[in-house]
């Protein structure tokens, strides 16, 4: 094939009802609100923000410290902290509507019923494109990680969540499962419009010289290029699987690791970790990503997605 | 506040004394945009398997040049030393929220351990009342800038824990007798960065005494931009009585000593 120039090159996607104008995102937990990183990143060129794990009141999260950094990777137990729905939606709502990016709010709870409850109030919520589903964060302990990995605890939050809402619902996967295959399944079957994976993969690591662990939360989750193979192999496997869309994260950088993840059938990736290294990675990546399928000659991503040839 | 990503150019890089190092840098977004106490976040170049950036406090920020001076102390600050003039390096910054302006009426103490001086430069040059410094080290080697800080108008009063320069003992030993023999009485406003035990011992005196006092807290990292969550600490929230998190690098690194909750502070 023969290249065309970048101008040439639609990257719109359509992610489970979400129209983004690339399909790069990025991840929850890793771009705060948006406020955060606004002064360094043009929130407008990014596919969708994924804004970090809301659950119904208040939260403080996990005593420090919270982050050790591990080989090519990043172990966290932040305990997802946050301003609940209410202080969520008055506080950063209106800055978030200002852009022309899609807001996906991951949500997450201590129960089934809370899980549902945040999803009703989001419901009424203007300005919310949709709800990625956080059943598989290892850092709470209140019965979370089990939602994650417990195949009918799954369907049971995933269905009560698509009774709660209309907005489009992302479940985003646990890797640390047997068959990754069988969770992607249940979530196409409760009626997700989506599935992102992976979530972090649980880990924990010690200091020698105090015998202590490096988290106060003793484990961790681990993210960075340290989880990249990993993540691949599950989108390959969770992408064959279903036919709902899949968006693929996982130690993502640069637009050589993206290409890895639609390569197997994401339709959209997720920068996370890497926003902390460099902030200006995703819209970054979306340049690089138009540049590549230019060179290649085509024109949308439609000639990528799914095209590995093992 | 406006903050930048940018590749900054190494104009300068010298060994100084004990381990420490100079690095001056050309930053052109960073370095007009610094205010007293903010720091920058490095991406230290050939880290290999390291992914985070780590914060320095800016040192000088002159034009388009941008100094920091830190320590060999780990794998990052190591790494860092190879940097050799021409590179270049990625930084994010100016972050955080520094020190305020000195008080009109009150009289400025600046109190520093070891490169903890570093964060506290800026403000000396700009502060309009040329007070006291006070600098702490173990050793000799760890005294730096002293010619510095006094060619800009400071009296600085320097202890060594082994007496190899200035007073013997820690920084409180000389700031003690100094606030007990008139310093007290003319309202000292103290600007102190320094290890966390520096922080600790000077707030309790400044907190007993209601001295105003503001210090620098050197915690961890991730982000810088108040996104990872992984440097907060304990703050009061004086209104409802409790505690509640604050970033390091968005609410502070400097914080009223009145505000962080010194107990949970190791």
């Amino acid at each position: 094939m023969s290249a065309i120039p970048v101008t040439a090159v639609d990257l719109s996607v359509n992610v489970g009802g979400i129209a983004l104008k690339n399909p790069v995102m990025v991840a929850s937990g890793t771009f705060g609100y948006g406020p955060e990183y606004a002064d360094l990143v043009d929130i407008n060129r990014l596919g969708a923000i994924v804004v970090k794990g809301i659950c119904l009141n208040p939260t403080k999260g996990n005593p420090t410290p919270r982050t050790a950094e591990v080989a090519s990777g990043l172990l966290n137990a932040i305990g997802l902290p946050g301003p609940g729905v209410d202080g969520f939606v008055r506080t950063y709502m209106p800055f978030l509507r200002q852009y022309a990016t899609p807001v996906i709010v991951n949500i997450w709870g201590k129960t089934i019923e809370e899980y549902a409850e945040v999803a009703r109030r989001f419901d009424q919520v203007e300005g919310i494109a949709g709800l990625e589903v956080n059943v598989s964060c290892p850092n709470i302990k209140e019965g979370s990680a089990l939602f994650g990995t417990d195949l009918d605890m799954f369907r049971r939050v995933v269905d009560a969540i698509r009774a709660a809402t209309r907005l489009p619902m992302i479940p985003k996967l646990a890797p640390n499962v047997a068959d990754i295959t069988a969770f992607a399944k249940a979530a196409e079957a409760s009626g997700a419009n989506a599935i992102s994976l992976i979530n972090s993969f649980p880990g924990m690591a010690v200091d020698i010289k105090t015998r202590k662990p490096k988290l106060a939360n003793i484990t961790g989750g681990l993210t960075g290029p340290a989880i990249r193979p990993i993540a691949v192999r599950l989108v390959w496997q969770a992408a064959k699987a279903v036919s709902i869309p899949v968006i693929g994260m996982g130690g993502i950088g640069a637009v050589n690791d993206a290409l890895e993840f639609f390569l197997v059938g994401a339709r959209a990736v997720a920068v996370g970790t890497a926003n902390f290294t460099n902030p200006a990675a995703a819209v970054t990546l979306v340049d690089d990503l138009r540049a590549y399928l230019a060179a290649q000659g085509m024109a949308s991503l439609d000639g990528l997605v799914g095209t590995f040839a093992p | 506040m406006s903050m930048y990503q940018e590749n900054a150019e190494v104009l300068e890089h010298e060994a100084i004394q004990g381990g420490y190092n100079l690095l001056i840098m050309r930053s052109p977004n960073i370095a007009p945009a610094v205010k007293p106490g903010q720091f920058v976040h490095v991406l230290v170049p050939h880290l290999g398997e390291s992914i985070l950036r780590r914060p320095f406090s800016v040192f000088r920020a002159e034009g388009d040049r941008l100094a920091i001076l830190y320590k060999d102390v780990g794998r990052g600050t190591r790494t860092l030393t190879y940097l050799r003039h021409g590179e270049t390096l990625s930084l994010v910054g100016p972050l955080g929220r520094g020190f305020p302006d000195p008080a009109p009426g009150l009289f400025p103490v600046l109190v520093a351990g070891g490169y903890g001086m570093a964060a506290l430069h800026i403000c000396a040059q700009r502060s309009p009342v040329k007070g006291v410094a006070f600098f702490g080290g173990r050793t000799a080697a760890d005294i730096l800038c002293v010619k510095e800080f006094e060619a800009l108008g400071w009296t600085v009063i320097v202890t060594t824990e082994d007496g190899s320069l200035g007073h013997q003992g820690r920084v409180t030993d000389a700031l003690d007798p100094w606030m007990a023999q008139g310093g007290a009485a003319r309202k000292p406003e103290l600007f102190v960065c320094g290890p966390s035990g520096l922080l600790k011992a000077v707030a309790a005196r400044a907190l007993e005494h209601r001295w105003r006092a503001w210090v620098s807290v050197d915690n961890n990292m991730g982000c810088g931009v108040g996104a990872c969550l992984t440097c907060v600490l304990k703050v009061h929230d004086h209104e409802k009585g409790d505690w509640t998190w604050a970033r390091a690098c968005r609410e502070g690194p400097v914080f009223a000593a009145s505000d962080i909750v010194w107990e949970a502070v190791g």
